[in-house]
């Protein structure tokens, strides 16, 4: 079976520390917030200039002038700072944030990531997602592994215009968990029930698949 | 407005100035911390052709799409300009000139702006369609772009208490790009909620200091919230 949208967060959660600092994208990897392990302790990191985003508000704390990368209205957890647009991408151009997820399009076996545009519909923007992909060493890529029409998303030279260049090392899938590296999606996890010949036959680019690919567990 | 005296009395005296053509730079992210009464007075000037530099673009009926539903603005850098329906329209019929900027980028190019900074590198962007045209230098075997600053004829900004020395405070994350814009404008006008006496504010938590501020005015604010979201 294919991973469900929460069973994708909770893979991904799985990859937090104690003490990082995590730049959470729209869509899936939102939910990873949910997931985090007990015992780590996380900064969750939102573009528009909070560290240490905290839970949504209740009605007594909402306020108009809290709010999260996606317009949601939030709180700051207890070690939270705020600060201008200047200083929250100084913190993703520099480096300092420890992981980055976010979803995307198409990626490529070069690391090549395309999340921003599709030509001949409407575009909306790239936001921060440039910024946070050329910034950050650590990205994981969180997207279903093939259209609905089949096609793979996971191909060897991204068709679409690119959010970065060489990029993105780990995409996890609706199918498999994978590296990147040399060129190559090295097969490292794949989902329950989900056979290495139906990821092969879903991913368009090189793919290099070990002897023993383990299968995901979910509690 | 006399001296260090930055008050002006009402809005009409705040936008004084602003003509056709002009670049306008304008905090907020989204509709937090946006200079809604600022915008409501270029909108009821009618002033055109403008170019406005900006995270987003608003929402149909509020912020900066109010401009766009009369036809005011000719070209916009933001980063971002889903939710707003008339805009889209506005693109897709060539109305409007759109220039999609990263945020990291467009919020660096601000601040360079008001730091006299002409031009800066930046990886970001480098392979993809923003870099094409723009020259490249490499520095220790990484590829970065030379993107140049943005100072505008105006900058709109929204603040949280200010002083009649155009001292700025800003509250939570309605601070966003307000700062920013606030270096880079021929003309600084800020609204805020509040006008405090000299020294009410601790100079160390200031986040604009008045020398980069031309004209203070106090307001009445909607706030109105794009995504209300809350746990039960």
């Amino acid at each position: 079976m294919a991973l469900t949208r929460e069973q994708m967060a909770q893979r991904v959660a799985r990859e937090l520390e104690d003490g990082f600092y995590v730049n959470l994208g729209i869509g899936i990897p939102t939910l990873v917030a949910n997931y985090i392990p007990d015992g780590i302790d996380v900064m969750l990191q939102s573009e528009n200039g909070l560290l240490g985003m905290g839970r949504f508000p209740t009605e007594e704390e909402l306020d108009p002038d809290m709010i999260n990368a996606g317009k949601q209205t939030v709180t700051a957890r207890p070690g939270a700072a705020i600060f201008s647009s200047a200083e929250s991408f100084a913190m993703i151009r520099g480096g300092h944030v420890d992981l980055t997820v976010l979803g995307a399009f198409e990626v490529d076996q070069h690391g090549n990531i395309a999340s921003w545009m599709i030509p001949g519909k409407l575009i909306k923007g790239m936001g921060g997602a440039m910024d946070l992909v050329a910034g950050a060493e650590n990205i994981i890529c969180t997207m279903t592994h093939a259209s609905k029409h089949g096609e793979s998303k996971l191909l060897e030279k991204c068709e679409l215009p690119l959010t970065g260049a060489g990029c993105i090392n780990r995409v996890l899938t609706d199918l498999a968990y994978l590296e990147i590296k040399d060129g190559a999606f090295i097969l490292k996890e794949r989902a329950p029930g989900v056979s290495v010949e139906e990821i092969k036959e879903k991913t368009a680019g090189k793919l290099i698949v070990p002897d023993h690919v383990p299968e995901m567990r979910f509690d | 407005m006399a001296g260090f005296d930055k008050r002006v009395s009402s809005y009409e005296e705040a936008m004084e100035g602003i003509e056709d053509g002009m670049t306008v730079l304008a905090g907020g992210f989204g509709l937090c911390g946006i200079p809604e009464n600022l915008i409501g007075e270029i909108k009821r000037r009618g002033v055109k052709d403008l170019t406005v530099v900006s995270n987003n673009c608003g929402v149909d009926g509020f912020g900066l799409g109010l401009l766009l539903e009369k036809r005011q603005v000719s070209r916009i850098y933001a980063s971002y300009v889903g939710e707003n329906a008339l805009f889209e329209q506005q693109m897709l019929d060539e109305e409007i000139e759109v220039v999609l900027t990263p945020q990291g980028t467009l919020a660096e190019k601000m601040r360079a702006g008001g730091a006299g900074i002409p031009a800066f590198y930046t990886a970001t962007g480098y392979g993809t369609p923003i870099g094409e045209g723009k020259e490249v230098r490499e520095f220790n075997g990484r590829h970065y772009i030379l993107e140049e600053a943005i100072t505008g004829d105006f900058a709109i900004v929204k603040g949280w208490k200010a002083d009649r020395y155009g001292n700025v405070m800003y509250r939570h994350t309605a601070q966003n790009f307000n700062p920013l814009a606030a270096t880079a404008g021929r003309i600084t006008v800020v609204e805020v909620e509040e006008i405090v006496e000299p020294g009410e504010m601790d100079p160390s938590q200031i986040h604009t200091p008045g020398i980069y501020v031309d004209r203070i005015i106090q307001g009445d604010f909607e706030k109105r919230i794009e995504k209300r979201t809350v746990r039960s």
